[in-house]
């Protein structure tokens, strides 16, 4: 008998253009606790799809209880003994929690559900559990820690051979992550083998038996926890030299024009400051969740500011909407492009002049909308047959540069990227970096917000790092701090002094 | 025009190659059917539709709907109608004390009237939040009862001859069929309606807003006040609409415009309008209102059943938005 429950051979996955996971490999036993590694961006979710069936491996070899299998949806994956718990939950709010425990197998008496042993399993299933939730409650009245645990005891009700927990603990409190660690360890002592997805390095040593780090879609290796240390675990993560394909050009950098102070907004944002000079590029660093997005949507108008100011030129601004503050000359390339970029129904012209429309008068000026438009198709080298041409078939590195030249159309002073080259192909990433710096190089101030740490170390002069929605570090170029290993160490919430040494 | 060209005009304005195919038809099945009679007939029976349609197109374009614009009809008809009766019909006016007022005033206080719950709708949709349709429903029962009460559901005749004149009034006449103002007023709303479709920031807001509101708001537009313009509008045509019916028929009836909005949101669907948002053209919407139009009428002239009529409209409107959702389909 193979000594391995699972085992992922050579995975390859390719998306059109990107090639986001390279032959990695993960290999569970069962009755241990494996944690899964690396940076945003590095394939984890992307392995734990192909797994259970959400994507199709492009080739490689699966494994699974000693014979081959490829599902093709994650329900094959469950009934096989395969269950997931997303980052993401999908309770159904309107109904009793133990409808949403049984949702899809409710027991049946005759023709009718049997809701009175829906009950039974589910008081029985949450007092093994150790449990204290009404079965009767309505789902939407829990806390999200309360359907945190729920959907934990749902996948274990499948008892499944393999339990994926994909950054559980991210809503919970300290007490219901000591109390989910139980359940972890008595799955655990039941010989299920469990993969652990989290971010924190902490919870990572205090539950893992072993771990399989991934970079950049490739395996780079698997350590015993016991033979391991989070330093060098980090290094493993970023791991590769941050070389010169960003084309930071040195430029000179003018006098303070943007400052926040003491920001606020909810629990994503918390007395976060910082300040901008002419000529900068100011990075943001932190891990997916971090505050960086809520920082920037908050300034913007978006996002409801509880307390904090914002300053321009020194002088204080008033911001109740977009509007107040694209007219103070700032821009905001969001970081969801579809969901508040691009109208994708509408043409590239239509989307290029969006935010300028104030411009064009009454009636509104068709000739200059057509010359700014082809302007900045022009500058920006857009790939398109026409501006007419809806946004939505052009490629994601072409709507970003539709969405960058409407913010350029702007003219603004300080210029906020959030993700600017998110899920674009190598090509136009170059572009736009170099796009990036010429606009320094002009006198704008620049905030790009990546959580790529090449991108963002490659680019900037500082760096901000961001962890649960506090500032931990701002690291300047040149400086001692300036290294990938710190930089990650902070954006994992490990505080200036107990990094001293690095 | 070369082959590619022609097949592109086609497929932009395969609404038109419809609307044509429905003349041709009807030309061959009834000899009155191109008359100048029967077509200036079709024009001003659709007139006041079609003031609905290019009001509550907007609001489709937008991604909302109004359900209100036919009792609004009814309402500002009333209103309107109650303030132009005949002096001399004295003391059988819904108001016998009422002074002999302009004409003008009962037009503007009508307007105002059903302006009023355009501003409402707009306001509650935009601030509350609450579904366009459930808002819009709201206001629907409630300006249809509020005629009613207001009348008593009595009718409002006797109505001043200069007041029946801003529908009636016989421009001038064409083959012996007679053209009113009606039709006109139908064509510059139309034309205004498209005007600020293409030529103004609103209508560019407004195409923004229904594809995709969190970008433009992100854009800097204010999604709220021009939300509250779209529903403001759509209620002023409603207003005008309501006003020529009063005119045109010679009384004020708390009874009339039911289902109006209905036949104005099939006309702007079959023309086009998307109901995800953001789609709209003024040629298509017209193109709309003229083939539900001769629909009606041809089918009158053949003779169908009326509750047949009623069939035909649903799967042509059905058949609209099939065609339309699959031409999005195959281009994603």
């Amino acid at each position: 008998m193979n000594e391995y429950i699972l085992e992922m051979t050579d995975i390859v996955k390719e998306f059109p253009g990107v090639r986001a996971l390279d032959g990695v490999e993960l290999r569970l036993r069962p009755g241990k606790v494996h944690g899964l590694m690396g940076e945003n961006g590095a394939g984890k979710s992307t392995l734990m799809k192909c797994l259970i069936g959400i994507y199709h491996k492009t080739s490689g070899n699966i494994r699974f209880k000693g014979r081959d299998i490829d599902f093709k949806s994650p329900i094959e994956a469950l009934q096989n003994g395969i269950s997931m718990i997303h980052q993401e939950l999908n309770p159904v709010l309107e109904r009793p929690v133990s409808d949403n425990v049984w949702l899809g197998r409710e027991p049946y008496k005759g023709i009718r559900i049997d809701h009175q042993k829906m009950r039974r399993d589910t008081i029985e299933l949450f007092k093994e559990m150790d449990l204290n939730i009404d079965p009767d409650e309505k789902m939407g009245n829990l806390t999200v820690a309360q359907m945190q645990m729920v959907e934990i005891c749902k996948a274990v009700s499948y008892h499944p051979d393999v339990m994926i927990l994909d950054e559980p603990t991210s809503s919970l409190t300290e007490g219901e992550v000591v109390h989910l660690f139980e359940i972890i360890r008595k799955l655990r002592a039941e010989g299920c083998a469990l993969i652990y997805i989290s971010h924190k390095m902490d919870e990572i040593f205090q539950i893992c038996d072993e771990m399989t780090t991934l970079r950049d879609g490739r395996f780079v290796g698997h350590d015993l926890a016991a033979e391991t240390n989070v330093d060098a675990l980090i290094t493993r993560m970023v791991g590769r030299e941050v070389t010169n394909m960003f084309p930071k050009t040195p430029c000179e950098i003018g006098e303070t024009i943007f400052e926040v102070e003491g920001l606020c907004s909810g629990k994503q944002v918390k007395n976060v400051s910082f300040s901008l000079r002419r000529g900068e590029i100011l990075g943001f660093a932190g891990l997916v969740g971090a505050g960086r997005t809520e920082t920037v949507e908050t300034i913007f108008g978006i996002r409801r500011r509880d307390s904090g100011v914002i300053r321009k030129g020194g002088r204080e601004l008033h911001i109740a909407s977009p509007r107040d503050v694209i007219r103070e000359r700032i821009a905001l390339l969001t970081e969801d492009r579809r969901g508040n970029g691009i109208v994708g129904i509408r043409s590239i012209k239509d989307n290029t002049i969006l935010a300028n429309l104030p411009a064009y008068g009454f009636p509104i000026d068709h000739k200059r909308i057509n010359e700014d438009t082809d302007k900045y198709v022009r500058a920006m080298n857009t790939k398109t047959p026409s501006t007419e041409q809806l946004i939505m078939y052009l490629s994601g590195g072409n709507q970003q540069k539709v969405l960058i030249g409407r913010w350029l159309l702007t003219d603004p002073d300080v210029l906020i990227m959030d993700e600017p080259t998110r899920g674009i192909d190598v090509g136009a990433k170059a572009e736009i970096h170099t796009l990036i710096s010429k606009l320094a190089g002009e006198g704008k101030a620049v905030i790009l917000i990546s959580s790529e740490l090449p991108e963002v170390m490659g680019m900037s002069d500082r760096i901000v790092t961001m962890y649960e929605g506090e500032v931990t570090g701002v690291v300047a170029r040149g400086s001692a701090a300036w290294s990938a290993e710190h930089i990650m160490a902070l954006c994992h919430g490990q505080s200036e002094d107990t990094h001293r040494n690095t | 025009m070369n082959p590619t060209k022609a097949k592109r005009w086609v497929s932009q304005n395969s609404i038109w190659v419809v609307l044509i195919f429905m003349v041709v038809l009807m030309t061959v099945l009834s000899p009155t059917f191109l008359t100048a009679k029967n077509i200036v007939s079709v024009l001003t029976t659709e007139s006041i539709t079609g003031i609905l349609t290019v009001g509550v197109m907007w609001c489709i374009l937008s991604k909302g709907i109004d359900l209100s614009p036919g009792a609004l009809v009814a309402l500002t008809g009333v209103v309107t109608s109650s303030l132009a009766q005949k002096f001399t019909y004295g003391a059988s006016r819904l108001f016998p004390n009422l002074p002999d007022i302009p004409v003008i005033v009962a037009i503007a206080a009508g307007l105002a009237v059903g302006t009023f719950f355009g501003l409402i709708n707009g306001l509650l949709i935009a601030y509350t939040k609450i579904p366009a349709f459930i808002a819009t429903l709201g206001t629907q029962l409630i300006a249809r009862a509020l005629a009613q009460l207001y009348t008593n559901a009595y009718p409002i005749p006797e109505l001043k001859p200069a007041f029946k004149n801003v529908a009636q009034l016989e421009l001038f006449s064409v083959f012996g069929a007679s053209v009113t103002v009606i039709i006109v007023i139908f064509i510059v709303f139309a034309c205004i309606s498209g005007f600020m479709l293409t030529q103004t920031r609103f209508g560019k807001a407004i195409y923004a807003i229904g594809g995709n509101d969190q970008a433009a708001r992100v854009a800097g537009i204010n999604v709220e006040k021009n939300i509250i313009k779209v529903y403001t509008w759509c209620a002023f045509c409603a207003s005008v609409g309501g006003i020529l019916l009063a005119a045109r028929s010679g009384a004020g009836n708390s009874s009339v415009g039911v289902n109006y909005e209905l036949d104005a949101i099939a006309a702007a669907t079959v023309g086009g309008t998307s109901h995800s948002g953001g789609v709209c053209r003024i040629s298509g919407v017209i193109a709309g209102i003229l083939i539900m139009g001769i629909l009606k009428n041809g089918m009158m002239l053949l003779k169908i059943s009326p509750y047949l009529q009623q069939v035909c409209k649903g799967l042509i409107i059905i058949a609209a938005v099939v065609f339309d959702m699959r031409k999005n389909a195959k281009k994603s």
